[in-house]
This record gives structure tokens, sequence and C-alpha cells, in this order.
């Protein structure tokens, strides 16, 4: 499940502008050029686009994983897999949406935390006087390149009931929980633990109000203690890749810029604040992006240690589609759901992207398409 | 331009990507159906797909396998399963699946149903020496597509260190449910739970047998979870868990009923006969004895699984699969998995040579007569799935709004 695709896209190896040079030449570099990336064209379109396609059309049909889903006896039936997960009653779309939930919790509490590790890490070992700086960088970012299924195996002992976690907790008298087969929403527990409700006769209004076949209360009961146990686990996991990417950002300021802040009198923070950040914020951008789109697809974890349960609530949109397909026979519906994921990481990659925008470049590109639009019509005028 | 040629190139890609996939690409057919079985020209080379409980099952399954290849200059190639669902899921879909496969009871409807099975139950003679109950679980719309593979029944495990310091003796064995929880009760210590129970609807079906209801009805049409056998029957058993003389299995730190049994968390445990060899390998200092389960309101009751051997609808040497099938089920074969790997015979008439060596089995051949196969409607695996989880917290899950909802959920699915 890589999140993102490295891959180059067609096309930007740009045609050389007319005029610059001879016709022939160009046309002749971009033969060479299309010649070079169709071994690349070939593979991305037999494993990406092709499999992409016959999804689509799959999660449109009633294809039941027999023969090929083109052959006569599928039929098409329209949306209707995609009803069965917005708009019907039911269990497949109380399913989806205690996915969603789940899923929601992980992301809110996952990407804040791996960024901010990562960013702290990454700013530790870039000092320079520090010592032994490539053995903690090799330590923090070697999380990332063990395999998660062996990470996931790990953790599974580490917080079992009699774990080693649970012994380091009792230490300080905590008695703590059986982590992956505790069910209970952790803003529920914050609740009855400040005496703001019991989780045993929740209130009426949050009970008896459903929203999309799931109760208020169902809705608003935060990450569950077996679903914090896997965010811990990945956040450790991935925050090494991304300090990678951060120590990358730093080490691209100028030392100069630094120096000449120092010799403003800026101190350490300040220096941080209106040096470092805003240099950093492509990374940021970057690493948040990542990190949202990474999240939101989460697989392994779940289909290693929990199989989405205690309860449902490990279950992903990503599990979710899988376990519809491979278990229960509803291809079409496996399918809708991998769409209805990419269309909701789509749009808030852009709203995110919208949000993390450099403002200055948007405000000048906005007074720059002003002013020529000015100068236009003072022209025709 | 540059913007033009690149949607050009994009519509080339997409356009050859539909093409491709609307002639089948290379991977697809369309399937022909016909009952007469398909029969390969020449030796054939038959692909068998199982899912093996370890070295012993492989071994085993691969030496029969091999003998009847040599004895009919076929040859058969096994492959061990690490996901059986996707990988079955695969070999249908792109129509060369493997010609013998396992094939779960809970999984048969659902392909059953989109036809990928090839029923050939109609082609052994001696079909009727197959438990009953074990062939009804492989019907689907009236007709039998696949022979039972072995089964096996859930039983009572006591650990007799227990047993013995709680003053029990052998006269105090449970035969109703009064006795077990009087005995659950006096079993249970400090650090020990009278009776440990494996989470879901597999092991706390069985009360729901003894207590005469089911899930469904008899052709498993309609869902009959909502009813006085089956709400009482939970809230018997949820009460005894409220008490604390039951426990869950999850309540006790363990992944099954035979994790709290072996580590002595629980002095009984309601298991199948796959028990004794996690006994043996993981807890070998642990003394238990296997009886019976404890007849309930309406008389005995248990659960009953098992597998069968599938036949791919779309095999090209369904007669020489079924061959194969035929010579995997033999009294005498059965017998020698039986040995290998502690599987029970689904052949009646080897009971009694199975009874005769493995004396200690015989509480769980006796569930073969008056167990209860599970559902296996088509399309219920998601209503299942959903029960199960809402009886994780059994101790204080709602019973009737529970079944209630399984009630309409499963009327939703049969429906369709």
């Amino acid at each position: 499940m890589s999140a993102v695709d490295t891959a180059a896209e067609p096309g930007t190896g740009r045609a050389p502008r007319r005029g610059r040079r001879g016709k022939g030449e160009g046309q002749r570099q971009s033969v060479a050029g299309w010649l070079f990336v169709t071994p690349t064209l070939v593979v991305l379109g037999l494993f990406l686009v092709i499999p992409i396609v016959m999804a689509l059309w799959v999660s449109f049909t009633d294809w039941n994983g027999r023969g090929s889903p083109f052959s006569s006896r599928v039929n098409l039936v329209g949306a209707q897999n995609y009803a069965a997960l917005l708009t019907e009653q039911g269990l497949s779309r109380q399913d989806f949406m205690i996915s969603l939930r789940n899923t929601f919790y992980y992301v809110i509490g996952v990407v804040p935390l791996q960024t901010l590790l990562a960013l702290t890490l990454a700013i530790i070992v870039n000092q320079r006087f520090l010592k032994g700086r490539t053995f903690f960088r090799t330590a923090f970012y070697f999380p990332s390149v063990v395999s998660s299924v062996a990470i996931s195996l790990v953790f599974l002992f580490l917080f079992t009931g009699t774990g080693a976690v649970n012994k380091f907790l009792s230490i300080f008298g905590i008695d703590g929980p059986t982590w992956f087969s505790d069910p209970r929403g952790l803003i529920h527990l914050v609740g009855d633990w400040l005496g703001l409700w019991s989780s045993g006769s929740p209130p009426a209004a949050l009970e008896n109000t459903q929203v999309m076949s799931l109760s208020l209360w169902e809705w608003f009961s935060g990450p569950s203690v077996a679903m914090s146990a896997i965010m811990l686990q990945v956040v450790w996991t991935t925050a090494g890749t991304f300090m990678l990417m951060f120590i990358a950002g730093l080490q691209d300021l100028p030392t100069e810029v630094e120096e000449a802040a120092m010799v403003d009198g800026a101190n350490k923070w300040q220096r941080f604040r209106a040096v470092t950040l805003p240099h950093l914020r492509p990374t940021i951008l970057l690493v948040i992006t990542l990190g949202v789109i990474g999240t939101w697809q989460v697989f392994d974890q779940m289909y290693v240690m929990t199989k989405g349960g205690p309860a449902k609530t490990t279950l992903t949109p990503a599990y979710l589609s899988y376990s519809a397909a491979f278990t229960q026979n509803q291809w079409g519906q496996g399918a809708a759901i991998a769409f209805l994921l990419f269309m909701l990481i789509f749009v808030l990659t852009s709203i995110q992207r919208y949000w993390l925008r450099d403002k200055d470049v948007a405000a000048q590109r906005k007074a720059e398409r002003a002013q020529r639009r000015a100068a236009k019509r003072g022209v025709t005028a | 331009m540059n913007r033009t040629r690149r949607t050009a190139t994009l519509a080339v890609v997409l356009g050859g990507a539909l093409l491709v996939s609307a002639c089948g690409g290379g991977g697809f057919k369309d399937e022909s159906t016909s009952t007469a079985p398909a029969s390969a020209k020449g030796p054939a080379a038959l692909k068998m797909l199982i899912a093996s409980s370890g070295d012993a099952e492989t071994n085993a399954v691969k030496a029969a396998a091999d003998a009847w290849a040599k004895k009919t200059g076929n040859t058969v190639e096994v492959t061990v399963a690490s996901d059986m669902n996707q990988q079955l899921a695969q070999g249908f879909a792109s129509g060369s699946p493997a010609d013998v496969f396992y094939m779960d009871a809970s999984r048969f409807a659902d392909n059953a149903k989109n036809g990928s099975l090839y029923a050939y139950a109609d082609q052994v003679s001696d079909n009727n020496d197959f438990y009953e109950p074990l062939r009804k679980t492989f019907i689907y719309d009236g007709k039998q597509y696949c022979i039972p593979k072995d089964f096996s029944t859930l039983a009572l495990q006591i650990n007799t260190d227990s047993w013995k310091k709680a003053g029990l003796t052998d006269a105090d064995v449970p035969t109703t449910w009064d006795q077990l929880e009087a005995v659950s009760k006096k079993l249970t210590t400090k650090d020990q739970v009278g009776l440990g129970i494996g989470v879901g609807i597999d092991r706390l079906g069985a009360f729901i047998v003894q207590n005469g209801g089911w899930w469904l009805n008899a052709d498993g049409t309609a869902p009959t979870a909502s009813t006085p056998e089956v709400t009482q029957a939970l809230e018997w058993v949820q009460k005894n868990v409220k008490a604390g003389n039951f426990k869950m299995s999850n309540q006790l730190d363990s992944g099954w009923g035979g994790e709290a049994f072996g580590t002595g968390k629980a002095a009984m445990a309601v298991e199948g006969n796959w028990i004794k060899g996690a006994m043996k390998n993981d807890y070998p200092k642990v003394n238990y004895k296997t009886v019976e389960l404890p007849a309930g309101p309406k008389g005995k009751g248990t659960l009953q699984f098992t597998q069968c051997w599938g036949v791919a609808a779309d095999s090209k040497a369904q007669a020489q699969a079924v061959d194969l099938v035929k010579s995997l089920s033999t009294v005498d074969q059965q017998m020698k998995f039986a040995d290998a790997f502690g599987v029970m015979p689904s052949r009646q008439s080897a009971a009694d040579q199975y009874k005769s060596k493995f004396p200690e089995d015989a509480p769980f051949i006796a569930g073969g007569e008056y167990g209860h196969g599970p559902i296996n409607a088509a399309g219920m695996e998601q209503v299942v799935a959903d029960l199960n989880s809402k009886l994780e917290s059994f101790g204080g899950a709602n019973i009737p709004q529970v079944l209630k909802n399984f009630d309409t959920n499963a009327s939703a699915a049969l429906g369709k």
C-alpha cells in the first residue's frame, strides 16, 4: 500500500517551445522522449490504469466473483452499490459509517502526532554539535524499514493483558487494559472519568438520535483502546520516514540566513518560529499530505492484528473493502467503498492544500491577475 | 499543444485499457455450464488447494493424493493456502481455480450460489454413509453439492486437578444446566473461573441448540432469533457470566477457550477436538478429560463444524477430481487422516473403528448424532459478523435488542 506514486507523469519532459529551436529537432526529441517513457507507461497502464478502470466497472455491477466481470451474465446495477453504502438503511451503511468514524479518529490522532514527532526528531538529529548523529538517524529511521507485519506481531505481544506494557504500567500502580480486545471509546472513558456521563447508561439524547445508521453516542465514542494501541504503533513506525524529509528540508536552510537572524538578535525560539518554520512550509505540506493519504488507507495493521475487531472498532474503509469482496462475495460493494475512499481522500487533500498554500505567493498572483485584467480593460476601452 | 497531446495520449491509454478489459483479457473466461463431468483426456494434472493446520496435515494429504496419482497415472499438485478465502476467490475469478479444495461450511452457500462449485454428491454411491447433519450442511437449493471431509463437535473439557481440589467426583460430572451451574460455582476460585467460553456464536450457539432454538428456521429462509428458545438460552449464560462463575475468553485475556483452559484461568471449557493438539503441544502438564456437553431444557445439543471436498465448476478434469475425492474419503483413508492430525471421520461406518482407537474422543463422536451445523444460508457472512461483534462484550450485551437487530439484518440478507 504505497501512499504515493512517485513515478513520473508523462509529458513532464516538456516539448520544447516552438521557434527557439528547429521544428525537426523538437519533434525528434519528443519521439525519443516518448520512446523512453513507453516502458513506464506500459507498466503503469497494465498494473494501475486497467485495474482501476475494471474496479470502477465492477462497482456498478452485481459481479459475484466468478468468471470475467465483463461476461454477459454480469448485470449493470447502476449506483446501487453506492446507494447501499450511503442512502439505504442497513448493515452495509452501518459498517461503512463505523469504518469512517474509526478512521476519522485515527487520522486526527496519528497525523498531528507523527508530524510533530518527526519534526522534533529531525531538529534534534540536525544539531551540528550532537555526538553520534548518524547513529540516532539510523535508530529513528529503523522502524520505517522494518515490515509492518513483523512490527504488528511484536506489538501484539507487547500489548497483551499480561504483556510488557501493562507490566510497566503496573509499576506505577496502573491496571492496564487488555489493549487489543478493549472496544471502549476514549472519549467515552474520559467522560466517565470526569463524571460527565456513565457509559453503562449513556445520555438518552445522544443514544436515541440516529445519524446515518449510528447513534450520536456511537459517533462521539473516540478511538477505542484497541485503536489507540494501533495509533501508537503507526506513529512510532512512520515518524522515521517523515523525519528524513524534515532533515532534508532543514539542510536546505542556508546557514547565512540563520546567522543573519542571530546578528539581528533573534533568540532560539524566534529563529525557529520566524526562520525555520516558514522555510519548512513545503515539507510540512508534503508530510501532512502523505500522512493524510496513508492514514485513510490504513490496512496492514488491521489485517494482521485485529481483523476489524474488537466490536468493529478497528474497522477501516480499506479493510472493509477487502472483507466485503473476499469474505462476503459483494465485489461491487467492495469496489464502491474503494472509490468512495478515493473521493474522500481527494477532497480532504485538496482542502488541506488550500489551507496550507503560501499565502504571500497566492496574494501576489491574485494581484498580478487583477493588474493584467485592468490593463486589458484599459486597452479595449 | 502540449496539453492536447497529453489528453490524446491519455485517451489512447484509457481506450486501450477498456479494449483489453472488454475483450476479457487473458485471465478471464466465460464458463460453460454443464453438469456432466468434464473429463480431461490422457493423464490429468490436478491442482489441490488446502488450508492446513500444520505439517502433519499437509504431509498426510500429500501422501494420499500421491498414492491416488500413482495408481491412476495422473498428477496432483497440493498447495497450502495462506489466506484460503482470498486464494479461492482469485481462482474462481480467473476461471482456472484449483480442481479440488477444502470448502468451509460457512462459505459454502455463497460459492454454491454464484456457481463456482460443481455438484457431484449424486455420483458418490454410498453418500448415505456420511452423517446426515453433515450432508445437510452442504445442500444448497435442494441439491447436495459435495461430501463432508471430516467434522468436529463441541464438548466439555474438565481440568481434573481443579476438579479434585474442589472436592468433586466422577458422579458430579454435569448432565444438566443446573448441575453445570452448580459445579462451575464450586470450581470458581480467586485465580480460576468455573467455565471459560470462547467469544461468539460458534460456542454460545451450543446452548441455544440445547434449548431447542436456532438462528434461522429449518430451511434457512427466515430468521428465528427473537424467540424465547434463543433469548432464554443466551440470558441463562449471561446470568452466569454476570455472577462470575462463567467468563468469556476475552475477559480472561485469552484468544480462545482453549488458551484460558490451558493456562489454568478456567477449570472447564467448551471446545472441539482441536483442543487435543493444543493441549499436547502447548500445555502438556495440564491433566484433563472430555465429557459430552450437559443437556439443556430441550435435550442434548452441540455444534458441528465441517468442511467438504469442493470441486470447481470450472475444472477441466472434473471426472478425475471426483475420483480423487472418492479415494480421499474411504473409511481407510479417513482413519489415516485421523491418525495423522486428529480429525474425526465423516462416515458413520468409521465411527466404531475410530471410537475403539481413540476412546477418549467418544464424547466428540457422540455429537455427530445430535449436533447442529453452522449457519449456511447465502449472504449471511456480514450479518453473522455483526452479531458476533455485538456479542463480544457478552456480560453487558442487551440480548433482546441484539437478537432483534439480527432478525432485521438477516431478513434483509435472506430476502435478496
